[in-house]
């Protein structure tokens, strides 16, 4: 399956990564040749094959119903890029 | 006296210790002076922590110690210690402490070993040579100019150049198997959920399991014993049925070994493939008996796997956008979506972009069913296939890594090629299965891991096993270039 420039482009803004001319290029190539290796599972005969999300089968871990502290607000805004009023701070929305 | 810390077990650190040969700090200071003398060279350590590492020596020294107590281990940089520096081998984690330890560095604190530093490995655990560190390569201790695998490999070459001598590693899909084996040191991948992944930096969630290198299948088993058990923190982890034993039989009689022919057919290096053959011919003689079985999926694993490990990567790597920790871009005028953009495509890698491309690919809409359904799919066929091949054999034998040791910059440009060394590993993450590679000789001077690999929570079968063909192979851990002059 051959990987556009363009499928590129629309994957890219979905994984919000700008890519250089020069990536999209070679990410298109690349991808390309992957998708071409792993065309091999589609000789599997899988009708009636339930996926597998998780290795093993376990359900409903629940903890105890007990509240406790969680991290201090400076703490955690100590390892923030930018801060401001107790709040991750971040550029427009648009 | 002077400790010789390269070939030194964690037993052997103990038995000094607990004759009070050394003290806690004469120990610490070995290592650090080795570390000082050579890393350089190899680049295994992104940090060391001496000051921190000699403080809790003293403390040791002072109040007292037993079991591993006063150890050193080296730790991969992907698990979050509290306050130290954590980056996964990633420049947008530069700078980055975590507010918290990892279960299982909370397991090595209260056992009173003795972090050392955090190893450097493929950024966010992505590749299988440590080439794609964002803080340059590791190299082999065998041969400088070779990879030590990975995405370990500064984990698995800090144990083999007498760093330390036991390390944490993780493997989402070999890489703690494959750089053991091409480092000539053992290491072992547990049962999915067997050590908490609290606190590890999450790269495929459904596959990632923390693990021990060492020097010894021994010190492997030890090393276990502290690590694994039920954290309330990983809603995954589970309690082991039994507890790990540390293993000291030298028989394999009625052990039956598979020996999945499909599998191996794909493609083998001829002098590991000969020392693969040596080490089974070993096993018979130590009464084990060999049975060829079928797992005709597995071939496909390798697909499945680069598949499912994107697609979750992909979700698990949104999270860092510049916005609660690390790396941050931003220009006058950016709104918050040109922020993440400038941010992640700075802070990321080549193969790390790659990765996210891909699962992001795969998981958009109209693509979802024909390559994540299918690799899902196809993941059930792979662990039927292995509940099967467990009916009638007790472990299955494969080579850890179908190579010994490349040349660094040989497969960095080819992805697929870097991707094929995971051939006889993935299929084991992808059926959460536990795995152990230890060495089994030497092919043209270069180490050869031998992979076992046993149903969920059979990890006491595989020490066992691995135990007394490690004593019948005799291999010495020690890299050859130190052999001689020391």
């Amino acid at each position: 399956m051959a990987i556009s420039s363009d499928d590129v482009l629309h994957v890219a803004a979905l994984a919000n990564l700008s890519l250089s001319e020069e990536e999209v290029a070679r990410m298109s190539e690349q991808l390309s040749g992957i998708l071409g290796h792993v065309e091999a599972l589609q000789s599997l005969d899988l009708e009636d094959v339930p996926p597998t999300a998780h290795a093993l089968d376990i359900e409903n871990v629940t903890r105890a119903d007990a509240p406790r502290p969680s991290w201090p607000r400076d703490e955690v805004l100590d390892g923030a890029p930018a801060a401001r009023d107790g709040l991750f701070r971040v550029p427009p929305t648009s | 006296m002077t400790i010789e810390t390269l070939g030194l077990t964690a037993e052997g650190c103990v038995a000094l210790l607990d004759a009070r040969e050394v003290s806690c700090r004469e120990l610490i200071e070995a290592y650090l002076e080795r570390i000082e003398a050579h890393d350089g060279e190899l680049h295994c350590f992104l940090h060391t922590r001496a000051e921190l590492a000699l403080a809790e020596a003293d403390r040791l020294d002072r109040d007292g110690r037993s079991g591993l107590a006063g150890v050193p281990i080296a730790l991969k940089d992907i698990l979050c210690v509290r306050g130290e520096e954590t980056t996964a081998g990633s420049r947008i984690l530069e700078g980055h402490r975590p507010l918290y330890d990892a279960g299982a560095v909370t397991n090595v604190k209260n056992a009173g070993l003795i972090p050392i530093g955090k190893t450097n490995m493929d950024e966010f655990a992505m590749g299988s040579s440590t080439e794609h560190s964002g803080f340059g390569p590791t190299h082999n201790p065998w041969d400088p100019e070779l990879v030590p695998g990975g995405s370990s490999g500064g984990s698995a070459a800090a144990v083999a150049a007498g760093f330390a001598p036991l390390a944490l590693g993780t493997d989402t899909g070999g890489s703690i198997r494959q750089p053991a084996a091409l480092c000539g040191v053992v290491g072992m991948k547990p049962t999915y959920g067997a050590v908490s992944r609290h606190g590890l930096i999450a790269f495929g969630s459904s596959l990632d399991q923390i693990g021990p290198f060492a020097l010894s299948v021994r010190d492997a088993a030890l090393a276990m014993q502290v690590i694994t058990g039920l954290d309330p923190c990983d809603a995954t982890s589970v309690a082991l049925p039994e507890p790990i034993d540390v293993p000291s039989n030298e028989d394999l009689r009625g052990v039956t070994i598979g020996l999945p022919t499909d599998l191996l057919a794909q493609g083998v290096e001829a002098g590991v493939r000969e020392s693969f053959d040596a080490t089974l011919q070993q096993a018979r003689d130590l009464g084990a008996e060999v049975r060829e079985i079928a797992l005709p999926t597995a071939v496909h694993a390798l697909p499945a796997y680069y598949l499912i490990n994107p697609a979750e990567a992909s979700a698990n790597l949104a999270r860092f956008d510049g916005v609660r920790y690390g790396l941050r871009l931003e220009e006058a005028g950016d709104t918050v979506t040109d922020m993440y953009g400038r941010t992640r495509s700075h802070g990321f890698g080549a193969e790390v972009k790659r990765r996210i491309m891909l699962g992001t690919y795969v998981l958009s809409a109209g693509y979802y069913d024909a390559y994540y359904g299918t690799a899902q799919r196809a993941r059930t066929l792979i662990r039927r296939e292995f509940d099967q091949a467990f009916a009638d054999v007790d472990v299955i034998a494969t080579p850890a890594s179908p190579t010994v040791a490349f040349p660094i910059g040989d497969r960095i440009d080819d992805p697929w090629a870097m991707y094929a060394c995971d051939l006889f590993t993935v299929p084991v993450n992808l059926a959460g299965l536990p795995g152990i590679s230890l060495p089994s000789g030497l092919s043209e001077g270069l180490p050869v891991g031998f992979q076992l690999i046993g149903p969920a929570f059979s990890e006491n079968r595989l020490l066992a096993a691995a135990h007394a063909l490690e004593s019948a192979i005799g291999f010495d851990p020690v890299p050859l270039a130190y052999r001689v002059g020391g």
